[in-house]
């Protein structure tokens, strides 16, 4: 078969690819392949892209100010044709605070995984490459911080920090980089003694350049799987701290402050703490379904799981 | 035989002695760590992070003679680590400092809250495991049909609720609109003076006490707290039965079992059910610990008088030694638990004893 012939699926999938990209393109089309079968992970992927776009099209998004509500003719309105979702307290529209409240939420999923997850990769790749006291010394420390309770300990370090979302990430952050640490360490216990790694070690390559370029990207995978699935649980608890007054501050509208906020017009004005809670319960969801979409894609032997 | 061969048990049970000694100080060396590292942390918290750990306590407003007095007396002038050994030792006998709020040492005011806490935990364990489990099992026998894909989302939708909000709309829904529960507290205010409390967990008081028409109010104050709790650990409970059966169904032995000409239901609840027990206990342990930390959320929206709720009304008041007391407390019943689980997990499994 002439080269030129082939269709571009051909091309993606030969067992003979020609440069690394074309292999490369050839394992993500295949991947690919097996996401977009789950039609539960494509629509959580879908979720998220839409979280996505809100939270970087919110000024042309939004109907109304986030901030500013006519406290005159406006206040505690039920949802109809004007206000999709109804008004708040101060007259402020609850569709668009929930849009530039996105913004708020993809601040922290994706800052705290930018805080746990190298971290938790670093004390696991080097712990695993490592072996020995390092090994013991770096996994008890791991152990003991997996044996905390999450929130509370997070509850407890925003209110020695004092509250506010740059804080209450911190705290998050803190607490869930253990199971990253677990991940990376047992991934690289299956690569440390492969041929390959003792090739690159005859080669010269300092323990620090096998364990920077040869180990950590090939734990990326798993740990990618299980930081999407923590994103659901990170809302939580970030929309629990917020609910509780030590997360974002007024005006910002935090869905959580803001579920908190509406909390006093419950019985007769129940949208206002309503609608928040489906926006987190919406984004939490998404990211869980596309988490099991992911690992199924990504690692076919645990899918059955 | 030569002695070489008689004495052969006798070594082999010495070494048995000594490997079982050997965990045994793992275990505690394991225990003694992580305590350490949960009182390191409240200590990092309490007193390393605040700019002036003695103005978190006293308050702003205080004179600076009361300042220094108190910064004396509890040895704030000291080194961290002096400081840090006097904090174990006041923690291990149960010294939590004193509460701003209540004025009651913390502990005391712990003590009076805790069973609150510990209760709606375990009727909200107990609802989750006696639904959680039958659901769990059923998605795994039918697999891929309509009532697997029902019950994967029901458990998906458990570990994406926000679970304050999950409360306030049942309380919006069942108590305001339907009047079919009671509402937020643990009981009705008629029944705070002729209530006597004995063990502290008003379930089984009411029912030492004969005082029916307390049950059923106190029945009907749980219920609503009590189910949400209980479809969080339903959320995990069913997906991990799920699981845990997929894997016992597919072994060799259900095969044989089904060769034997066994009934599905002696199969499925005699024998696969029986195998994935053991991983289910520790399952169902680690989700009572989640629901103790869960209650923090839930007390707060049910005003449900227990540790939840005392630490989010320090909070608010800046109480930092009631905070931390209630967090030490959580956190070593969370330890406890964790490592009981695993302790009953090597006990009910034998495949892990020899190892």
């Amino acid at each position: 078969m002439n080269e030129t012939a082939m269709t571009r699926r051909e091309w993606l999938l030969t067992d003979r690819p020609q440069s690394r990209l074309q292999a490369r393109l050839g394992r993500a089309y295949v991947t690919w392949g097996r996401f977009a079968a789950n039609r539960l992970a494509v629509i959580g992927m879908l979720i998220i892209l839409g979280l996505i776009v809100l939270a970087i099209f919110a000024p042309l998004l939004a109907p109304y100010s986030p901030y500013v509500g006519d406290l005159a003719k406006s206040r505690l309105l039920p949802p109809d044709a004007a206000h999709w979702l109804g008004t708040d307290d101060q007259g402020r529209d609850i569709l668009s605070r929930l849009i530039y409240g996105s913004r708020l939420t993809l601040q922290v999923v994706v800052l705290v995984a930018i805080i746990a997850a190298p971290l938790g990769l670093l004390v696991g790749t080097v712990a695993g490459y490592a072996g020995g006291w390092v090994d013991a010394v770096l996994m008890r420390i791991t152990d003991i911080f997996l044996a905390f309770p999450k929130l509370v300990l997070a509850l407890a370090f925003v209110a020695a920090l004092g509250p506010g979302i740059g804080n209450a990430i911190i705290a998050i952050a803190i607490t869930s980089w253990p199971p990253y640490a677990r991940i990376a360490r047992a991934e690289t216990l299956t690569v440390r003694n492969s041929d390959y790694i003792s090739a690159v070690r005859l080669m010269g390559a300092s323990p620090w350049r096998i364990v920077l370029r040869h180990i950590m990207p090939l734990c990326i995978s798993s740990l990618i799987v299980r930081v999407t699935l923590d994103m659901a649980g990170i809302i939580l608890t970030a929309a629990g701290l917020g609910f509780l007054g030590l997360g974002a501050q007024p005006p910002l509208p935090e869905w959580g402050a803001m579920i908190a906020s509406g909390r006093r017009f419950i019985l007769d004005q129940w949208w206002v703490a309503a609608m928040p809670g489906f926006a987190i319960l919406i984004v939490s969801l998404g990211f869980n379904l596309l988490g099991d979409g992911l690992r199924d894609a990504l690692d076919p032997r645990g899918s059955s799981q | 035989m030569s002695t070489a061969e008689r004495r052969m048990p006798a070594r082999r049970a010495n070494r048995r002695a000594f490997a079982t000694l050997k965990s045994i100080a793992g275990f505690v060396v394991v225990v003694a760590t992580t305590y350490l590292g949960l009182l390191a942390v409240t200590f990092f918290i309490g007193r390393v992070v605040p700019i002036d750990p003695v103005l978190a306590i006293v308050g702003d407003r205080a004179p600076s003679h009361v300042v220094e007095r108190v910064r004396q007396e509890m040895g704030f002038n000291l080194p961290y680590y002096q400081q840090f050994f006097l904090y174990v030792k006041g923690v291990l006998q149960g010294d939590f400092g004193t509460s701003v709020l209540t004025t009651n040492p913390v502990m005391t005011d712990i003590r009076r809250v805790f069973p609150a806490t510990m209760e709606l935990a375990t009727v909200g364990t107990v609802i989750g495991a006696a639904f959680g489990i039958p659901l769990g099992v059923l998605a795994a026998v039918r697999r891929g049909s309509l009532a697997d894909q029902i019950v994967r989302i029901v458990g998906l939708v458990g570990y994406s609720v926000p679970i304050f909000w999950l409360g306030l709309l049942a309380l919006l829904v069942f108590y305001a609109r339907l009047g079919w529960t009671s509402g937020p507290g643990r009981m009705d205010v008629v029944f705070e003076y002729t209530f006597t409390p004995i063990t502290g967990f008003f379930l089984l008081d009411a029912i030492l006490n004969r005082d029916w028409a307390a049950f059923r109010d106190i029945v009907s104050h749980i219920v609503l707290p009590g189910s949400l709790l209980g479809y969080f650990s339903l959320a995990y409970i069913s997906r991990m039965t799920r699981s845990f059966m997929l894997n016992e169904l597919s072994q060799e032995y259900i095969v044989a079992a089904r060769a034997k000409g066994l009934s599905e239901t002696r199969i499925i609840w005699g024998h696969a059910l029986r195998n994935a027990a053991v991983p289910l206990v520790t399952v169902i342990a680690l989700s009572y610990a989640g629901l103790l930390e869960g209650s923090v959320l839930t007390e707060t929206v049910f005003a449900w008088p227990g540790l939840g709720l005392y630490i989010t009304n320090s909070l608010q008041n800046a109480d930092m030694n009631a905070v931390l007391g209630g967090t030490i407390v959580i956190g070593s019943v969370f330890i406890a638990i964790n490592l009981l689980s695993d302790v009953l997990y090597r006990m009910l499994d034998p495949r892990t004893r020899t190892r």
